[in-house]
């Protein structure tokens, strides 16, 4: 009788993950778009430092040329694509990044959905859910980056000058906020920011944000809460 | 076992190397023995400021690289026999700092003094973290101004997180000095106020050190303003501030303006 001797060698696991990354989706006519990313980047110089992005060419829809130009164009501004997105496209050269295909916009609710409900239940019974709120009970410094795509922030004290919270649900602050806030960062426009004192240099919902300078006077310095409301990012006193 | 503080910034030119050596001279003063070190290897200043610089043989890089021992580089204040300083090196640069060898030298000197100061250099970077990494507790030295309190604010987000002690789960006890207030200035709103500063860095206040040219000549002729000159107000505000750094539960008086009859008859503005 024959033992067989079981495989010692490690077989390769590929494995599929979804991750969550920044779109941008330029628009004709080409230098007005680029006029105001560099209008945007200027107000918030080092948003896309070494944070993944995907460049969506629908709306756009470029000739095969162009697009290496356009890469590099936005590498010049520090922006880094690391996969491009057209729909029907397109024999794209070896030297750029590769095509991706079936996106999906992502908001808070899409990264819970299981496609599979069995294996939903397994996922259930291996770890304990993760309360999908985060909750700081420390000032944020000048310069800390606090990220946390899967839900609401809470800060017990005060957001410095200088720091950014990045949400994919709502942000409240219980002290003054100074710093930027990213609220909905992952596609909930539902989302909203809240704050015992308005200080901040931006105020941002779903991507529509307002900088400081265009933030009424009169809501400095007050409790304030900030939401979408037909499009358009409103910053209200909190009574 | 000695304490360990570090006196750190953030920004260059708010009073680092000044305040090191006046709360360090202070608390010599008091008896306690006190080693100062110099943390900014290449730009070395805390030996002018405390007139040793004619003294220097060997430094901390020595020390760390093993061709000197400790109790060779330590400089011996010439005022009071409890104050020591250990020299940065001026020709090499902050790479010449190991972290294993940093740990050794503030070791050393943990069990032998009771007070170790590190003057930081300024900026975040490699030199700066190292004069903090060890550190017990904290004193952020800061000017009123916007500029200087969003980088303390800074530095204090990396005491909280690079250092020895944050990395074990204790917190350090940090403190803020606020230097170079000027009544005058302060009273015209051309300043942030104390409470605007504490507000926003959220830190317990050490000290306020009144803008003062005795401590501009002290620095200069190489004498810490708490030894040369201890009945000026930034002297005394120094020695205030040392006492509170030792546990002492003093109340903090806002410098005011002085201004005789006769200087605002004839519009003078004191210093």
């Amino acid at each position: 009788m024959t033992c067989v001797a079981p495989i010692q060698n490690k077989s390769i696991r590929f494995r599929a993950r979804s991750f969550v990354a920044f779109t941008l989706t330029p628009e004709a006519p080409l230098g007005e778009w680029l006029q105001s990313l560099d209008h945007w980047t200027e107000n918030s110089p080092g948003f896309f430092a070494g944070r993944p992005v995907v460049l969506d060419l629908n709306m756009l829809k470029p000739e095969a040329g162009e697009i290496e130009d356009l890469v590099s164009q936005l590498a010049e501004r520090g922006i880094r694509i690391y996969a491009i997105e057209a729909d029907g496209n397109v024999g794209l050269d070896a030297d750029l990044p590769p095509l991706l295909v079936g996106a999906k916009e992502a908001t808070a609710d899409a990264l819970y959905v299981q496609p599979d409900p069995k294996a939903a239940a397994e996922a259930k019974t291996e770890e304990p859910e993760a309360p999908n709120s985060l909750m700081i009970k420390a000032p944020i410094r000048s310069g800390q980056s606090i990220f946390h795509p899967d839900g609401d922030v809470v800060i017990v004290g005060s957001v410095s000058s200088g720091s950014e919270i990045i949400a994919g649900g709502s942000i409240h602050v219980y002290g003054t906020l100074r710093g930027r806030a990213f609220a909905g960062a992952t596609g909930n426009s539902a989302a909203r920011i809240f704050c015992r004192k308005n200080e901040a240099e931006l105020l941002a919902v779903d991507g529509w944000y307002r900088t400081a300078e265009e933030m009424d006077a009169s809501s400095r310095g007050r409790p304030v809460q900030a939401f979408l409301e037909d499009g358009a990012l409103c910053v209200a006193p909190l009574n | 076992m000695g304490k360990v503080v570090v006196v750190t910034s953030g920004k260059g030119g708010v009073g680092k190397t000044t305040s090191t050596a006046a709360l360090g001279a202070a608390v010599a003063k008091t008896g306690k023995r006190v080693a100062l070190v110099d943390f900014d290897v290449g730009l070395r200043n805390l030996d002018l400021i405390m007139g040793a610089e004619r003294r220097v043989v060997f430094d901390i890089v020595n020390v760390i690289q093993g061709t000197a021992k400790l109790s060779q580089a330590l400089i011996r204040d010439k005022r009071l026999d409890t104050l020591f300083l250990l020299p940065a090196s001026q020709t090499r640069d902050k790479d010449a700092l190991t972290e294993e060898g940093v740990a050794d030298v503030i070791d050393k000197l943990r069990s032998v003094f009771d007070y170790v100061f590190c003057d930081s250099p300024a900026g975040i970077e490699r030199g700066a973290q190292l004069a903090m990494r060890f550190a017990d507790e904290a004193v952020i030295v800061t000017n009123p101004e916007v500029s200087s309190v969003r980088d303390s604010d800074r530095i204090i987000g990396l005491l909280d997180s690079r250092t020895m002690k944050a990395e074990q789960g204790e917190s350090i006890a940090k403190h803020v000095l606020v230097t170079r207030y000027d009544a005058a200035r302060a009273a015209r709103g051309e300043m942030l106020s104390i409470d605007d500063v504490l507000e926003i860095l959220s830190t317990p206040l050490l000290g306020i050190i009144p803008e003062s040219q005795d401590v501009l000549r002290a620095s200069n002729v190489g004498a810490p303003v708490t030894l040369s000159e201890n009945t000026n107000p930034a002297a005394r505000a120094y020695i205030d501030a040392a006492r509170r750094l030792e546990g002492e539960d003093l109340p903090v008086v806002l410098p005011f303006e002085r201004r005789g009859l006769l200087d605002r008859l004839l519009g003078r503005r004191a210093a």
